[in-house]
């Protein structure tokens, strides 16, 4: 007992080597996992262009895509330009924006409420934003501001409100936040925001199909002048995130922790909360409610990549993407009739299965 | 130095712990005991700005603690809580990494300085081997360990415990006393630990601080206030203290709450034999 040396067991010099090396040979599967990734989007780019109800040539498709991008190339009928250009490429990266902004929206909920069930949808943050689009609609507020539409900040405050309805209602005497009861808040709270859409669509006299386009979520008609409303929302969410990403790993040990590793708790709470907001309240404005992606995508990515939020932010990101980007391919494409699906239930239809199996995994229940 | 000033400390109505004054010089060793529900877990709150004081004034080098940014602070205070929630499965040694989170940039990549902290940290808690495991798949006592490690990591002059070896076996709860006092004579590290083992607290704190009432009811050298008044006052339970012959610290025996004289005297009766038989295996 006299020697602290021989209590401590292990003897030798201290491995630093060793976890280097281990830490590099993480930082190169992530590269890896990156590059495999990007150049998964990108092809998903493509091949999500070719498909659709019209039958285009691979040639006629790749020769707008590099005369767009300032190749010279054979001159392609008016019809198909805008086919391509200005209906399928921008709805596939509007989809592939609004998937990396719920997903980031619901890693960055579920690490800051310790709360494996949060995401955007199941918070009522999504819902929230829908209404304030609503009410903005009804009240004929419309046109642009400064080249920006004033349906996304409609869409903010409805996110924020909501948000702040739902952790208002959540939180106990103690001012801490009980995690069953934030959802059981949230899920109040969306179902009655969501009638209350359905009440103001159908004073505007929007046919009932429209309404649930807009609560199940639809990239129908949507196009570049959407995917200009949204990337501001989604720049600054992602940054905004990513910026913290060191404090939510320390976050998701819960409040006191943080305090005590020296992290300014509530300063940096309310950035997030922001942040995800935007995310949220972008994507919505351009797309309504699209459930699960947020839910599911950062499960996923934690099972492959582990907890740490650097990661998990950037991976999330680009799944959601990929993830969403073929969710509306499916929602184009699988009705025979040729109508479209509303694209929240196809990712219902994928999400809630794979949620149930997660649910049931061994490697999340310790979260519980 | 630690000081408290006209220290008032409460939750909503209730007023816990009232005018509360003294000082913690660098480089002290100091427990604080007192009876469940007596405050010291309010008062290791207050004193690492987790609870404002309603009234009084916390400094920490000279400095008030409300004008230390979250991060200064936690360069110079680290604070191990008596459990500790974990919930996502990162791996132990990112929980102690952690640690270095108030010594780094908010860009910069991780440094060798770093992680050979984090090592340095692992080593000393005997948690080396828990590194790669995810903190969501140790035991409770390999946790607390972990957690240790993570506030030794963050390289602070001044370390509070709050019940932090409770949920230890006698072994591990030692071997970190040892390393608290290993750190304590060598480096001046300044601990405070609010804790219920009496004899823990006998055998490595320099000073003694009873809390009970509301209020701070002695609060001096080990020596001078580790006494059976002094215990059978702060909890109400008759107590002998006996001095171990060996180390020479002083060790406290609890009676039965048993009333009447007949039994504290066969029971004081025994623990001379106890201590005569020690005597024996010493020599």
């Amino acid at each position: 007992m006299k020697d602290p040396s021989t209590s401590t067991g292990a003897a030798g010099p201290l491995d630093l080597a060793g976890a280097r090396d281990k830490r590099r040979a993480g930082t190169r599967a992530y590269a890896a996992a990156l590059v495999a990734l990007s150049l998964g989007l990108l092809a998903s780019l493509v091949l999500a262009t070719v498909i659709g109800r019209l039958d285009l040539s691979w040639q006629a498709i790749a020769w707008v895509m590099l005369g767009k991008l300032g190749f010279a190339v054979p001159a392609v009928d008016r019809t198909t330009e805008v086919v391509v250009w200005g209906i399928r490429l921008s709805r596939v990266v509007l989809s592939g924006l609004v998937g990396a902004s719920l997903a980031t929206a619901g890693v960055v909920f579920q690490g800051l409420l310790l709360n494996p069930l949060a995401d955007p949808f199941t918070l009522g943050v999504s819902t929230g934003a829908a209404f304030g689009v609503a009410l903005l609609v009804i009240l004929g507020v419309g046109g642009s501001f400064l080249g920006l539409s004033p349906l996304p900040l409609g869409a903010l405050a409805g996110a924020l409100a909501a948000m702040v309805i739902v952790l208002a209602l959540s939180r106990e005497s103690g001012g801490r936040i009980r995690k069953e009861t934030l959802i059981l808040a949230g899920i109040v709270v969306s179902t009655f925001l969501s009638a209350l859409i359905s009440l103001i669509k159908s004073l505007d006299e929007e046919s009932l199909s429209a309404i649930v386009f807009w609560i199940m979520g639809s990239f129908s008609g949507r196009g570049w002048i959407h995917v200009g409303f949204l990337l501001p929302y989604a720049v600054l969410g992602l940054a905004l995130a990513f910026a913290y990403h060191r404090e939510l790993d320390i976050l998701a040990l819960g409040e006191e922790q943080s305090h005590h590793l020296g992290v300014a708790v509530s300063q940096v709470r309310l950035k997030l909360l922001v942040g995800a907001s935007l995310l949220t309240a972008g994507a919505v404005s351009v797309s309504g409610v699209i459930g699960f992606v947020g839910l599911v995508v950062p499960h996923l990515v934690r099972v492959l990549a582990g907890p740490s939020h650097g990661r998990l932010l950037v991976l999330s990101a680009f799944t959601g993407a990929l993830i969403l980007i073929w969710a509306d391919v499916a929602s184009r494409v699988l009705l025979a009739s040729g109508q479209e699906l509303p694209v929240g239930v196809v990712t219902a239809l994928l999400g809630g299965p794979f949620f149930f199996y997660l649910l049931k995994s061994r490697r999340t229940r310790g979260m519980w | 130095m630690i000081q408290a000033e006209g220290l008032n400390l409460g939750y909503g109505e209730r007023l816990v712990l009232k005018d509360l004054n003294f000082r913690v010089a660098a480089g002290e060793f100091v427990g604080i005991l007192g009876p469940n529900g007596s405050g010291k877990s309010t008062l290791m709150h207050a004193l690492c700005g987790l609870l404002a004081p309603r009234e009084g004034r916390i400094s920490i080098k000279d400095r008030r603690l409300e004008d230390i940014t979250s991060r200064v602070r936690a360069q110079i205070l680290a604070v191990v809580p008596q459990s500790s929630d974990m919930r996502f499965p990162f791996s132990c040694l990112e929980i102690v990494l952690m640690g270095r989170y108030p010594r780094r940039r908010r860009w910069g990549s991780l440094r060798d300085d770093d992680l050979l902290w984090a090592l340095k940290s692992m080593r000393r808690t005997t948690t080396e081997h828990l590194q790669d495991r995810p903190v969501t798949e140790v035991s409770g006592g390999e946790r607390q360990r972990v957690v240790i490690a993570r506030a030794l990591a963050q390289d602070p002059e001044f370390l509070l415990l709050d019940e932090a070896t409770s949920s230890l076996d006698v072994r591990k709860k030692l071997e970190i006393f040892e390393i608290l006092k290993f750190l304590n004579a060598t480096r001046g590290l300044t601990v405070l630990c609010a804790m219920h083992d009496l004899n823990l607290a006998a055998l490595y704190c320099g000073r003694l601080m009873f809390i009970k009432d509301g209020g701070i009811i002695q609060d001096g050298p080990t020596e001078e206030v580790f006494t059976p008044e002094v215990l059978a006052r702060v909890y109400q339970t008759p107590m002998e203290v006996i001095r171990h012959p060996g180390h020479q610290r002083p060790y406290a025996v609890m009676l039965p709450l048993t009333p009447g004289a007949v039994a504290e005297e066969e029971i004081l009766e025994a623990a001379q034999e106890v201590q005569s038989s020690r005597f024996k295996v010493q020599s």
